[in-house]
């Protein structure tokens, strides 16, 4: 397990390098003058010559990224122009909001999707079956962020019963306050998932274990719990890490529709005012985020898989 | 050239469809139609100014002189989503176009001639896949600065991406097909081979893909909109106009409401064409 971990680790260096390329040339991607556009247009020049000293911008591009490199593995993310802190700490302050927001969306599709997979693939062409079809087929058109809205009118204000935005005090107020936020993204994420996993679970019943339960005479219900279930899990998380970048790109919306206190509505805010050195760490975070997320789903699945651990080894 | 191949002079009559085609695919391309008749003739039937105040008509319900109601400035909810209709359409074509031409000719071209230049185009893919799509549009669109031209500019540089995977991946396999072979022992260029006889073969997998892309196009576009950072209001961009609604949304829900289900019924229509045109084409997959 000990060189799978870190042979698996090793195969992410350089894509971790190509974030940071990527990430260090967006800000270079500023039409002009990066200093006097952060500086805005009352800057003296003296001003200018300084943040242009700051940031590097006097020296080559490989300097340049060289700098950008050291400060980020010292774990310095540059300061804010608008709240005036290290962005570092802002962006550790909103990242609890947005992981539990993720966790809980990705629960709530596993929820929703996995049973209705299940039913869709037992009974094919059912009337269960049609209905996933054609969930998978309207659903992809659903708008999460008017979705939300819509949450929000039934939920919070004709039927006065869920707290319409925020993210609340406590661990409890936390799931009360981010289940609309939640459901919506995990209704707008179903769609997408609904169909592989429908193809997964069928697999999984074709597969010759199955028969062998049923020929025992296991009980259908146990053969479905111990067997179907059990295998077909593997390939379901899978299709979610999948969809991850989806997933982050649905809850940076929706916490603005909700307010809530996390990266995605620091982002839209730093845009607003023109923060660079926030949207570009913000950026960097939740594409780290997703390298850690697949790096995880491979672990999670070579634990649960030996003959994985083998192959990639 | 084309007459060679049928040598006794009368053509085969050609038919539109070679399959009879799967009823999605019909009922998906008139629901297309629809909203394109809509959006061209519709601003011109009703040709009034969908950003023009009438304050003294303000959060209005549905009734007969609006239909969908009014916002909180008086302007006509189904008025504006007419209106709409042309920009959400076109925020669905020049999200879709730019990607999936510049996705196909990149992806095409490694697959051809392999090697580093594969190598290169590959990295450069891994390192976009690695970001969650949205948040490096907005992150582009943030550099640039808001805008439907910006967000264009931003949608086209990150999605070409999926084009070139799978066109390359599709490359992969034609050029070691028969077909190509032949056009190379018969000495044609490689613009030929490419162009010709390989071109028509690997798009159709881009093309299905595009039609979903389609519908993801307009859910970012009027998301971005909703954000603040596509169409600009007063602009009756739906996204937009959702937007300008939640602040009523207890008062006046159908500001919101209705732009939302205009969404949802344009990308089922483009739903339902993609599904059909993708059983069309490989009939043999899905079953």
């Amino acid at each position: 397990m000990g060189a799978f971990l870190l042979r698996r680790i090793a195969l992410l260096v350089p894509v971790v390098i190509g974030i940071t390329l990527a990430v260090f040339f967006l800000i270079r991607l500023i039409p002009g003058d990066p200093a006097r556009t952060l500086l805005g247009i009352h800057a003296t020049p003296e001003l200018i010559a300084q943040v242009r000293h700051t940031l590097g911008l006097d020296r080559s591009v490989g300097i340049q990224y060289l700098i950008f490199m050291k400060s980020l593995v010292q774990g310095d993310l540059g300061h804010s122009y608008f709240f005036s802190s290290p962005v570092s700490s802002l962006v550790l302050a909103r990242l609890p909001p947005t992981l539990f927001l993720l966790a809980y969306a990705t629960a709530l599709t596993v929820l929703i999707a996995f049973p209705a997979a299940i039913l869709a693939a037992l009974r094919p062409n059912s009337i269960w079956d049609q209905a996933v079809r054609i969930a998978s087929i309207f659903g992809i058109g659903l708008p999460g962020y008017w979705l939300g809205v819509v949450l929000v009118y039934a939920f919070a204000i004709a039927l006065p019963i869920l707290p319409v935005a925020g993210y609340g005090e406590n661990l409890g107020e936390h799931f009360t306050f981010l289940l609309l936020p939640a459901l919506t993204i995990a209704v707008s994420l179903v769609p997408l998932v609904l169909r592989a996993l429908r193809a997964s679970v069928m697999e999984t019943l074709r597969a010759g274990y199955v028969d062998t339960a049923r020929a025992k005479g296991l009980a259908p219900r146990l053969v479905l719990r111990r067997h179907v279930v059990r295998n077909a899990l593997m390939p379901a998380i899978t299709v979610l890490a999948l969809n991850i970048g989806y997933l982050i790109g649905g809850t940076v919306i929706i916490e603005n529709v909700f307010a809530i206190p996390g990266l995605g509505s620091l982002m839209i805010i730093s845009i607003g005012t023109r923060d660079y050195p926030t949207i570009q760490a913000i950026t960097l975070v939740f594409a780290v985020l997703v390298v850690l997320i697949n790096l995880a789903t491979d672990l999670v699945y070579a634990a649960l898989d030996p003959r994985l651990r083998a192959e990639i080894r | 050239m084309t007459a060679a191949a049928v040598p006794s002079g009368k053509r085969p009559r050609r038919r539109f469809f070679r399959r009879r085609p799967p009823r999605t695919l019909l009922i998906g391309g008139l629901m297309i139609v629809f909203w394109v008749v809509l959006a061209i003739f519709g601003p011109l039937i009703w040709n009034a100014d969908p950003t023009a105040l009438h304050l003294d008509a303000s959060l209005l319900p549905p009734s007969l002189d609006h239909p969908f109601g009014t916002d909180n400035l008086g302007r006509d909810v189904l008025l504006r989503i007419i209106h709409g209709a042309a920009i959400d359409l076109q925020i669905g074509l020049f999200t879709v176009l730019p990607a999936l031409t510049i996705g196909s000719i990149v992806g095409g071209l490694a697959g051809y001639y392999g090697s580093l230049a594969d190598l290169a185009v590959m990295r450069l893919v891994d390192i976009v896949v690695a970001f969650p799509f949205f948040v490096l549009v907005i992150a582009i669109i943030a550099v640039l600065g808001p805008g439907l031209i910006n967000m264009y500019i931003a949608v086209g540089l990150v999605g070409w991406v999926s084009y070139a995977r799978v066109v390359r991946a599709e490359m992969m396999v034609a050029k070691q097909m028969d077909y190509t072979r032949a056009a190379r022992v018969l000495g044609f260029s490689d613009a030929r081979i490419l162009i010709r006889h390989l071109l028509p073969n690997v798009i159709v997998q881009a093309l299905i893909y595009s039609t979903s892309d389609f519908i993801l196009g307009i859910l970012l576009g009027s998301s971005l909109g909703f954000l603040g950072l596509g169409a600009q209001p007063p602009a009756p961009e739906w996204g937009v106009m959702i937007a300008e609604g939640y602040s009523f949304l207890a008062r006046a829900p159908w500001i919101s409401a209705l732009p939302g289900l205009v969404i949802v019924a344009l990308a089922a229509a483009f739903s339902l064409f993609g599904d059909g045109l993708a059983d069309y084409l490989r009939p043999e997959i899905d079953n």
